[in-house]
């Protein structure tokens, strides 16, 4: 079989493929709908307001939560309905909203299991070296308990704890919250280089300009259903438009 | 005799005590820690562990082998518990978790009865263990099976604190009691943990079984209540859910017992438990997460 008839594949359907997502709390329905996709090596940011679904999104898509219907397809194969941990296998990392350090442990530790589905020794530690270059503060902080870190500091663990799975997708939730803004200039900055070293992102992000900056196309969630999508250039250049998004047009 | 010696008599009793009160707290512990489950059965396990002994030894296996085969039979049997009666039920409503475990403890504790009625047995032990060893001129004196108590204690809470601290699991293990949910984002086989967390956790029941059985010289199907009362104070006391915690409150409930003992009058020492209980509650109005606390952080 020439080799042309399976590279597409991947391609054509992209990393992620979302379609038709319909998640809810019980009665409450959290997402209605909502159809997206993240190509190779794109970031794709997710915005919207508190409640909107970002992060329903984001947690049903690595398994925490059964989607009522829909699909979710994460390089080709189905993955809806399958446990956390076999998703994470095939190479979907999750660097969950409040971060979820292993507080006790300390941020070596926290990597250690953050490399637990990789069996390359070698790999794993030459990946960690390269996170320490990237976030050389963690370094020194090696052996420190992670609690005892400060928030910046903790989301660069957390950052570091998905990125040495070595994903080919990382759902990244709210990595500004809570830090401080020079704090937060430095992880988007962090996340710049990744992207340029062809990392592929879904990034929930509160702070729209910064997720924009760094993203090629963005999604806005408004109640459980996409009221905007585009090119992140494009929407930069029109808040007015993403705001009515975010709020719902007033008319 | 002097006061010095008497001192450190009691101090190598109250070390002996606070030893199985240890053995038994952390695996109570480790299981909180991971499920939020309080689980009484796990005093059945120390049961399980004695009987299984008990019988290894009357099939003819020297009495090392009979006990180390009553340790692994009492781990396969939290396995098993685990396996049938938790699992089906985890993430259910906290009442669910505790009256499951209950019902767990009756079914174990009148299997025991059928297997073996409900009147105590006889535990034997080889006389070596029996001897007694003295010191001054047998001043202090205590038997052997004081001595191979506390070391083994030790050795297995060595073996317990390299697991949880270089291993894998033993990490994997620590994490999933810190968030479950985040564990598994990491990729992390809870479920393996799990049941990795209940074997070590029954193993050490189980050798707390057959060694306070043959500090008794007796085995009863409800044999584990008592200790397991112990500690789940020895736990509360350490903080529960904390694996060292545990080990801290283990030996502070022994200590206190024996203290109790030892230098209140003696009339008083019937009311032992209650002055412990009275002491524990006292105790949890200044500190109500114990001694090594760990904050609660929410689940997802």
């Amino acid at each position: 079989m020439p080799e042309a008839a399976v590279a597409p594949i991947a391609d054509a359907s992209g990393v992620l493929r979302v379609r038709d997502l319909v998640v809810s709390y019980g009665a409450v329905a959290a997402l209605r709908g909502v159809s997206l996709h993240v190509g190779r090596g794109e970031v794709v940011a997710l915005l919207g307001a508190n409640g909107a679904g970002k992060s329903t999104m984001l947690r049903t898509i690595s398994g925490l939560m059964l989607p009522k219907s829909g699909e979710i397809r994460f390089l080709g194969q189905r993955i809806d309905g399958i446990p956390p941990a076999r998703i994470v296998r095939l190479g979907l990392a999750h660097s969950p909203e409040g971060r979820r350090l292993f507080g006790s442990l300390t941020v070596a530790e926290n990597l250690r299991l953050g490399a637990s589905t990789r069996s390359d020794r070698s790999g794993i530690e030459a990946d960690r070296e390269r996170l320490y270059a990237l976030f050389p503060v963690l370094k020194e902080r090696a052996r420190q308990q992670a609690a005892t870190l400060s928030g910046g500091e903790q989301q660069m663990v957390a950052l570091a704890r998905a990125l040495v799975a070595r994903p080919k997708l990382l759902l990244l939730d709210e990595p500004s919250l809570g830090i401080a803004p020079i704090i937060m200039q430095q992880i988007f900055a962090s996340l710049a280089e990744l992207k340029s070293s062809g990392v592929t992102m879904l990034l929930v992000e509160q702070n729209m300009s910064m997720a924009l900056d760094i993203a090629d196309r963005a999604y806005v969630l408004r109640t459980g259903e996409v009221s905007l999508e585009g090119d992140a250039r494009e929407l930069k250049t029109n808040y007015e438009e993403v705001a009515a998004a975010y709020l719902g047009a007033r008319r | 005799m002097n006061m010095g010696l008497y001192i450190a008599q009691q101090v190598i009793n109250a070390v002996s005590l606070g030893s199985l009160y240890a053995l038994v707290a952390i695996g109570l512990s480790m299981v909180f820690g991971i499920l939020r489950m309080t689980n009484f059965a796990h005093g059945d396990m120390m049961m399980v562990g004695a009987f299984a002994a008990l019988v290894l030894g009357a099939a003819g296996l020297p009495f090392w082998l009979a006990a180390l085969g009553g340790i692994v039979i009492a781990a396969i049997a939290g396995i098993v518990v685990e396996r049938v009666a938790y699992r089906p039920v985890r993430g259910s409503p906290d009442v669910t978790l505790l009256l499951t475990s209950l019902g767990v403890t009756y079914i174990l504790e009148n299997l025991g009865i059928l297997i073996f009625t409900s009147s105590p047995r006889n535990f034997p032990i080889p006389d070596l263990m029996n001897s007694s060893i003295q010191f001054m001129d047998g001043q202090i004196t205590f038997t052997a099976i004081n001595v191979v108590t506390v070391v083994l204690t030790a050795v297995s809470l060595a073996a317990l604190g390299w697991f949880v601290t270089r291993t894998d699991a033993g990490l994997g293990t620590r994490a999933t009691a810190e968030d479950l949910g985040a564990a598994r984002l990491v990729g992390l086989d809870v479920n393996r943990l799990i049941v990795t967390a209940f074997a070590i956790a029954s193993a050490f029941a189980g050798l707390a079984g057959v060694l306070w059985a043959a500090q008794a010289g007796i085995v009863e199907p409800d044999m584990g209540f008592t200790p397991l009362l112990k500690a789940f104070v020895a736990a509360i006391i350490g903080g529960f859910g904390s694996i060292a915690g545990a080990l801290v409150g283990g030996y502070v409930l022994g200590a206190l017992e024996v203290l109790i003992v030892a230098f209140l009058p003696s009339e008083v020492s019937p009311y032992r438990d209650a002055i412990v209980f009275a002491f524990l509650i006292t105790f949890l109005l200044f500190r109500p997460n114990g001694l090594l606390n760990r904050t609660q952080e929410v689940k997802l």
